[in-house]
């Protein structure tokens, strides 16, 4: 007897499968609907109805324009029940509806007899249906009932009508903004809501006019409000004037921090955090500012609510970004944030601590955060990818478990930008971290062996062989290469049979085995893949393609001098001929302005001070250059290349600017020269240079620039000789001579045999910095006592008044021509006192080290304290004479 | 300058992560196959969290933080079941016009959305399935405001 009832309870499974919607369709919904229509209304069957239509909206159906109006009709038949619940209904279904304007009118009168109602309930919702679907002329008809609901003793009423004012500000403006008089009155409503409410629509009604911003949030801040939300919303107006402040200048105690302060012992957790992220959120906000900020956060670390975990840590997170030590006194807390349930907060915790750690916790951290990297989304995995790959160049002696960490995560699962952001991390480690570079070699090679992105694997394969062939045992990676070859698409083929070329042309031992993996490229069914194989065989075995070796090395490793931009619009230029292209023809010049900018920005993302001469820079160009020339072939290696020094203003007849090129015991200028006037061709540009004021050089060459047709940068360049070794210093007044002749705007032939013209440029300098090559050392402290402390000399300077820290730092940093160490570039924006780590290698490839000690005292004087180590302690006196003159 | 907090969209998922009830305030997701690819993402990201008792928070492309709205969603899970929301969707519909009106919120305490929605909670009469939904709504209504506030 029982059995049924057993039976009944299995069913349970099935029976929480249904829906009361299954197998709903739009048609049949609409034939329901005509029971609006019925002379008998039945509430609940019309409320039935009216939910399924929700239902199908819901779901992503829609209605065609005349099933639309035709619901509307039948719909507002039901303003004659009196049925609260379905008057709910309706007034829904009406907004969804959103009817046009002809529509619009039916129902008006209704929904105005519903406003004027004794019943808050409708009052309250017609006011927000009308609102939603009336236009301007009928807004100024109700306009009265309006402004007397935002005053209605009714909270529920009065909050209808001025969130819907928040609505119709942004089409209506000029006649909500006539309403300000209740809506003042609204603000010190005694609910809590309307003071949301009627605040906000205030502050949006006057938000241009400062003054009347600012006074409302005087007297607010001084009174009582009693809402956390209209507290709230007065935080972040307050915030907005404190900005808005300090861009007008206004300096001194700043105003309305003691009321951030004072939110901050609020009873409400939100105010308490708003108040907080507005004191963190201050411009150049000190650290006795920060602190009661911070110690609210710190408590909310250790809230049971997530929410308030996830506040507290994501606004710590963003303040350790600017301010590290600030946040360093949570770190306990933080800490145990690593294994919260929620991958969000553990994330942030586990990014700010990356941020403020030391060297000592790295290693507990990795082991941290690796349990929980496979359950994190991919744009937090690049986040923790970035941090590490910073604390990396902070602390280089552990690349080796920061390594192991990104090759582990480089073979789990991840999209394009996170595997391209770890490759870019183990890229800038190889390159900053000398003892990195095997290793991360290694670990590139086992990704492409398995990499689905033939950008990630070209890029790998290119930089493979620029660095694979200087390793210790270069063959070991000749089998992750060939077997790109058999396995990759044909773009990745022809990456690797480059990457070969390079392997087999640097490495003798190996040439005979690559010769053999590259004939069996010719056989490959890419076109590009076969040239490619076919060129670097011929180039390998030298069989008269190309002349010397030199050529060949230049061919293989060296970049392309001209910017791509310029060779892409010289080949839309040419038109097939009989003449080949000639990629001579191209210009090489980069115009300044966006070199500039794309060296500051390439700067940043990597998080390296300018990279080692070593890589591919302007360097290497310069180098390849000039020792092509052969007056200068013999100076031996290049020891600095200057950036570009302006000789002319901008935008003159001829444009110039000088790069100058320092030799052991040879100095070259090189004069980059631009014509700007259309009509001219200049022919034999010299630069004439008066060394009287430069005592220890001597000039000893010149090479001078056949021809400087208009837009087509060329190069004029000037040697001298000076004592070896000798970082000789010197003033050079420099003049431009050339011969001008007039040329036909449509051909470019000249007109004329010219004439004999000079132009005057400024003078150039060479300063002791041109002797100094920004080099860095993988870890500071290290090479600093393994240098000789008796050549350490130390002195102390006054700077004079400046405006920061970072100022006075740059600006020494700048003036030595050295390189910052250790991410101690960067001042915290209101420290007194900074020490800066510099290295730098010194002509006569003498190794410096610099520890700069800047303080500030009140009045912003800046005094430093500089000791230098050398491996020569003549040079540690030139550097303290350097700074003493500069 | 500084705009009241928006709200842009209140979603109510099953334990598949199907739309139950749904409300979209911005016109960040314009089209219904955006509107379900978001909710899918949500759905995906929020699935490994457990907000049995607590509003869980999650941060979602470039902060559109989802936080609370998906409670409803976690809440429901765990607490109120399909069938018994779907059985009451014109409270839920109601519930969702009380709370939040064009991305504004409009109210935030629990009873009253209840009361003014026709969920009398504390009617001793009202079904089982209703009040545990009312629950589920005031708790996410308590860390609403909280988290928009953030």
């Amino acid at each position: 007897m029982a059995q049924p009832l057993v039976k009944k309870d299995d069913d349970h499974d099935d029976e929480l499968e249904y829906s009361p919607f299954v197998g709903i369709e739009k048609g049949a919904v609409l034939q329901e609907a005509r029971v609006f229509n019925d002379p008998q209304l039945d509430p609940r069957r019309c409320s039935q109805v009216i939910t399924k239509l929700l239902y199908l909206l819901n779901q992503g159906e829609s209605f065609t324009k005349v099933e639309a109006t035709e619901v509307f009709f039948s719909v507002t038949k039901l303003f004659q029940s009196k049925d609260t619940g379905l008057r709910r209904m309706v007034y829904l279904i009406i907004k969804e509806l959103s009817p046009s304007a002809d529509e619009v009118i039916i129902v008006t009168s209704s929904l105005m007899k519903d406003m004027n109602s004794k019943i808050d309930m409708y009052r309250a919702n017609a006011i927000r249906v009308l609102c939603r679907i009336i236009d301007g002329t009928l807004l100024t008809q109700i306009e009265r009932y309006l402004k007397q609901a935002i005053v209605d003793k009714n909270p529920v009423v009065s909050s209808a009508a001025l969130v819907s004012g928040l609505h119709m500000l942004k089409t209506n403006p000029e006649i909500v903004k006539r309403w300000s008089n209740e809506v003042q009155e609204a603000v010190q409503s005694r609910a809590a809501l309307v003071q949301f409410h009627a605040l906000a629509l205030l502050h949006q009604i006057r938000q241009n006019d400062r003054l009347a911003v600012s006074k409302l949030v005087g007297t607010l801040t001084r009174g009582a409000v009693r809402s956390p939300l209209a507290q709230c919303l007065l935080i972040r107006y307050t915030s907005q004037i404190i900005r808005d402040m300090s861009n007008h200048g206004q300096s001194g105690e700043r105003p309305f921090y003691d009321f951030l302060e004072s939110c901050l012992r609020h009873k409400a957790e939100m105010v308490i955090l708003e108040a907080a992220r507005a004191i963190t959120e201050l411009d150049n906000v000190t650290s006795r500012e920060l602190t009661p900020a911070i110690t609210v956060l710190q408590l909310f670390l250790s809230s049971p609510k997530p929410v308030l975990r996830f506040a507290a840590v994501r606004t710590l997170n963003k303040v350790a970004m600017t301010h590290p030590m600030a946040v360093t006194n949570c770190n306990i807390d933080m800490e145990s944030l690593i294994s919260d349930q929620n991958r969000s907060i553990a994330t942030l915790a586990i990014t700010t601590l990356l941020k403020t750690g030391n060297e000592s916790s790295v290693e507990r951290l990795m082991k941290q955060i690796t349990n929980f990297m496979s359950d994190i989304a991919d744009e937090f995995k690049i986040v923790v990818v970035e941090a590490i790959r910073s604390l990396c160049l902070k602390f280089p002696l552990k690349y080796r478990s920061l390594m192991n960490f990104l090759s582990n995560i480089l073979r789990e699962e991840g999209g394009f930008e996170f595997k391209r952001a770890i490759v870019d991390s183990i890229v800038t480690i190889i390159r900053d971290i000398p003892d990195a570079k095997e290793n991360g070699l290694l670990h590139l090679c086992e990704f492409i062996e398995d990499c689905e992105f033939t950008y990630l694997s070209t890029q790998i394969l290119h930089f493979l062989g620029m660095e694979g062939p200087n390793t210790s045992d270069p063959s070991k990676y000749i089998r992750y290469i060939y077997n790109r070859v058999h396995l990759e698409n044909a773009t990745v083929r022809a990456a690797a049979v480059c990457t070969l070329a390079k392997f087999g042309f640097m490495v003798e031992a190996l040439k005979p085995r690559i010769t053999v993996l590259l004939k069996r490229c010719i056989y490959d069914s890419d076109d590009e893949v076969r040239d490619r194989a076919t060129l670097f065989l011929s180039i390998l075995g030298n069989d008269g393609l190309v002349d010397t070796e030199k050529d060949s090395i230049e061919f293989l490793f060296g970049s392309l001098e001209a910017p791509l931009v310029n060779l892409e619009t010289s080949l839309k230029n040419y038109e097939p001929s009989e003449e080949a292209f000639d990629v001579d023809s191209v210009p090489k010049e980069v115009k300044s302005q966006p070199l500039a900018e794309k060296k500051a920005k390439g700067k940043k993302p990597t998080g390296l001070g300018a990279p080692p001469p070593a890589p591919v820079s302007g360097f290497d160009a310069y180098e390849r250059v000039l020792s092509s020339i052969p007056e200068f072939a013999t100076f031996g290696k290049l020891f600095k290349s200057s950036s570009p020094v302006e000789l002319t203003e901008a935008e003159t007849e001829y444009s110039v600017n000088v790069v100058k090129h320092i030799f052991e015991s040879h100095v070259v200028f090189q004069y980059n020269c631009t014509n700007t006037v259309p009509e001219q061709l200049l022919e034999r540009v010299n630069v004439i240079v008066d060394a009287s004021e430069a005592e220890e050089f001597s000039e000893l060459s010149s090479k001078p620039l056949n021809s400087l047709p208009y837009d087509s940068p060329g190069q004029a360049y000037v040697a001298f000789e000076k004592p070896e070794g000798v970082p000789a210093v010197g003033k050079f007044s420099n003049t431009l001579t050339f011969i001008v002749k007039e040329v036909e705007l449509s051909t470019g032939e000249p007109l004329d045999d010219g004439v004999e013209d000079e132009y005057q440029l400024e003078d150039l300098e060479v300063v002791a910095a041109d002797y100094m090559v920004n080099v860095g050392v993988s870890n500071f402290r290290n090479a600093w006592e393994n240098m000789d402390e008796g050549n350490e000399l130390v002195d102390e300077y006054g700077l004079g008044p400046r405006d920061s820290l970072a100022e006075a730092v740059k600006a020494v940093t700048d003036l030595l021509g050295m390189q910052s160490c250790e991410g101690t570039e960067t001042v915290a924006s209101n420290a007194r006192s900074h020490t800066c780590l510099l290295s730098g290698l010194y002509i006569g490839n003498v190794k410096v080290l610099v520890k700069a000690q800047f303080g500030m005292d009140s009045s912003k004087e800046i005094v430093m304290k500089l000791a230098v180590r050398a491996e020569d302690p003549s040079v540690s006196d030139a550097i303290h004479a350097l700074v003493a003159n500069g | 300058m500084e705009l009241p907090p928006k709200v842009k969209n209140i979603l109510l998922l099953d334990s598949e992560g199907k739309r139950v009830a749904v409300k979209y305030y911005s016109d960040d997701w314009p089209t219904n196959s955006a509107q379900e690819a978001f909710e899918k993402s949500v759905f995906t990201k929020t699935q490994k969290t457990n907000a049995r008792t607590e509003v869980e928070v999650t941060a979602l492309e470039n902060n559109i933080v989802v936080d609370s709205f998906d409670a409803v969603t976690l809440l429901l899970r765990s607490n109120v079941d399909k069938r018994e929301a779907l059985d009451n969707l014109d409270l839920i519909f109601l519930s969702f016009d009380e709370i939040i009106d064009g991305g504004i919120v409009l109210e935030t305490d629990a009873n009253v959305i209840a009361g003014k929605a026709g969920i009398n909670s504390t009617d001793p009469n009202a079904p089982l399935s209703e009040q545990t939904i009312s629950q589920a709504l005031a708790t996410a209504r308590e860390h609403l405001t909280r988290s928009l506030m953030k």
